[in-house]
């Protein structure tokens, strides 16, 4: 067995280990955690197969901020994870039913697959030999995929202005910092000495 | 090249230009304070927009490489989509300000949600068609929440989001799974791999993905979040749920089940017929039981999507033209009913509850004619517009040699009749109980008369839509 080969068993298993994991653990920040291990290997299975960029993408993006966003929403958020569970057994039966239906039509599905004529060679990417992937990626977003990019943006946009008409409240009743304000204080203004005398008041 | 490409989708660009200036000038001048001219900014563009689509040279562009499609059917949805998004705007307006419910983002989201809209009538791909869906639907959700101190509309705003993101999630999967099939995404590729007998897998793909698109447009079984979300949304997004949206959507349909499995007609026909059939019973019999307007126009809806759904299911141009020109009528009826739904209110609060129109008739006289006309064109009574939509559709599926469907449909509209025509009891012959004051904004009234016009004199000229239809319907499907 060659390193190769070695390696990407390694990822593949750890990937799906990981995945179980995130869905049976019991503890959500545990659940987070094994998140980051299927991040980390499938960005290891990405290296594997030569693209680079995507894998540090991978690492960076949803390792560096997404899951570390989920850590500090699921310690910060008081949910009750066990109780949500327990609501879940009751239909648990019913659940396992629709699942094993599904399961047994995908079964029956792809056993008789096939793929249209000009299928295979529509989907075989052409690699490109003369440049790096990076640079491939970015022609084909910033060319070919352009209008999708753009809308992905603007998709993101969306999220962004939801996420503050939804939750901005602005409170009256807090006392805020004002720069200006601070800068400009005046010690002359602000306070005042005074000599208080041993054995009395002010 | 780009040029090119750019100079086809300029109309979107505009628009989400438009919207990024104002969401940006909104937040660094007055905010909240400047919402109500933006609303009516918008509108302005929307109608301009509208014109210069509709007006435009004609011709059919492919841009990004057939990711966007410019034609004759997608320009006449989006005149469509832009029209109506800009009466329901100027609608809502004065109701949402009176609620402090008009904050600036408003017509911002709507913007984005027509962008996305148009992306959808247009897109000539998977991807291209799941973006303008996703952009689309995001806006809604929040929107459909924006008046967050209620539960009943933060319930309605997480209810759609939830089966929202699920219906994306089915729609994907078939988008996979055709893809798997077809070895692209684009529409021109799909129907050059899939005609004849379609194989398992791509019926699989074609199964899921008109599943995740019936949720849209709300068929029946993919109904359940209807009444909720146009019950707890606030009035002025519900009748914008009811209008723009569902053209699009339904448009989407047609296009992905015309453009990219036009080759396995048979294979979706029947997919849709049973969906028709489902929805024009589940829409008509739910009804019935309805106390709450809002509620009472959702399930109105779901019937009135079974029979566009009908025009869809003959497979055929003609088809197509019948569901163009349904949908244009069910926006207009639409458009007309909820200008009246806005104005009705009882001590300054907006009341919903279908018993209190008693003896409206007696009080307003004018309005109470208006609404019957609306009423009457709802149910498919002639001589009113909206039986010339329903007979369009019962037609083409009786072409089309679907018989059976075309009288499944006029005996789901005798049975939905039935709650069209209690409102006009209530308002001619009901009892005496507590009277509705109106709201005296001359916008809405000016809605309701001009719709109800419509509804009357469209019998006779439909203002030249059937052509635009027809033009339309064959660029679809030839």
């Amino acid at each position: 067995m060659t390193v190769a080969a070695l390696a990407f068993y390694l990822f593949a298993i750890c990937a799906v280990l990981g995945g179980l994991f995130t869905v049976i653990s019991r503890n959500p920040v545990h659940s987070v955690l094994w998140l980051i291990l299927t991040f980390l290997s499938a960005a290891g299975l990405f290296v594997l197969m030569g693209a680079e960029f995507v894998a540090m993408l991978l690492i960076i993006v949803y390792v560096g901020a997404v899951a570390v966003l989920f850590l500090f929403v699921v310690m910060m958020l008081d949910v009750d994870f066990a109780e949500l569970r327990a609501g879940m057994s009751q239909y648990m039966p019913l659940a396992l039913l629709i699942g094993v239906v599904i399961l047994m039509q995908f079964g029956m599905a792809f056993g008789v697959w096939e793929s249209a004529e000009g299928a295979q060679a529509a989907r075989g990417a052409v690699a490109p030999t003369d440049v790096e992937n990076t640079a491939a990626l970015g022609a084909l977003l910033y060319d070919k995929y352009f209008l999708l990019f753009q809308l992905s943006g603007l998709i993101l946009l969306v999220a962004m202005i939801g996420a503050i008409v939804l939750t901005l409240r602005h409170r009256k009743d807090v006392k805020r910092q004002n720069v200006l304000e601070q800068m400009w204080r005046d010690p002359a203004e602000a306070m005042e000495l005074k000599n208080v005398k041993p054995g009395q008041g002010l | 090249m780009i040029q090119a490409d750019l100079n086809t989708i300029a109309p979107e660009i505009i628009l989400s230009i438009y919207a990024m200036v104002a969401l940006v000038g909104a937040v660094y001048t007055g905010k909240d304070k400047i919402a109500g001219p933006l609303v009516w900014l918008t509108a302005g563009l929307f109608v301009l927009l509208a014109a210069w689509i509709g007006l435009g040279s004609g011709g059919t562009h492919d841009a990004f490489g057939g990711m966007f499609k410019d034609d004759a059917f997608a320009r006449f949805a989006k005149v469509t989509i832009l029209v109506s998004g800009a009466a329901v705007l100027v609608m809502g307006q004065d109701y949402m300000s009176r609620r402090n419910l008009l904050r600036f983002e408003y017509p911002v989201l709507v913007s984005l949600s027509v962008v996305g809209m148009m992306m959808m009538v247009s897109a000539g791909d998977l991807m291209a068609l799941y973006m303008g869906l996703e952009l689309q639907s995001l806006a809604l959700y929040v929107v459909a929440s924006l008046r967050r101190d209620s539960v009943r509309s933060t319930e309605a705003g997480m209810k759609y989001f939830v089966l929202g993101a699920l219906s994306s999630g089915l729609l994907l999967y078939g988008a996979s799974l055709t893809y798997g099939y077809a070895g692209t995404t684009l529409f021109s590729g799909i129907i050059d791999a899939a005609s004849g007998n379609a194989p398992l897998g791509l019926l699989f793909g074609l199964v899921f993905v008109t599943a995740g698109l019936a949720f849209k447009v709300s068929a029946v079984p993919f109904h359940m979040w209807t009444p909720d979300v146009y019950e707890g949304a606030p009035t002025p997004i519900t009748a914008f749920f009811a209008t723009a949206p569902k053209m699009a959507a339904m448009a989407l349909l047609a296009r992905v089940l015309h453009d990219a499995f036009g080759g396995v007609v048979g294979d979706w026909q029947q997919i849709i017929a049973l969906m028709a059939v489902l929805s024009m019973f589940l829409g008509a019999v739910a009804a019935i039981g309805q106390t709450n307007i809002k509620r009472l126009m959702a399930y109105s809806s779901i019937a009135h999507m079974g029979f566009a759904l009908m025009g869809l299911a003959a497979g055929t141009a003609f088809g197509v033209q019948a569901l163009l020109i349904y949908m244009v009528i069910y926006v207009t009826m639409n458009v007309g009913t909820f200008a009246f739904i806005l104005t009705m209110e009882r001590d300054g609060e907006p009341v919903t509850d279908i018993a209190s129109l008693n003896l409206f008739a007696r009080a307003h006289p004018g309005r109470a004619m208006a609404v019957l006309f609306l009423m009457f064109s709802l149910a498919g009574v002639p001589p009113f517009l909206g039986f010339f939509g329903k007979f369009y559709v019962l037609r083409a599926a009786y072409d089309a040699g679907l018989g059976w469907l075309a009288v499944a449909g006029v005996i789901a509209s005798v049975i939905g009749a039935f709650y069209y025509l209690r409102i006009v009891y209530y308002m001619y012959f009901g009892e005496e109980g507590a009277h509705l004051d109106t709201n005296k904004s001359p916008i809405l009234w000016g809605f309701l008369v001009a719709t109800a016009a419509v509804m009357l004199i469209g019998s006779a000229w439909m203002f030249g839509v059937e052509g635009a239809a027809e033009a339309a319907a064959a660029t679809l499907v030839n």
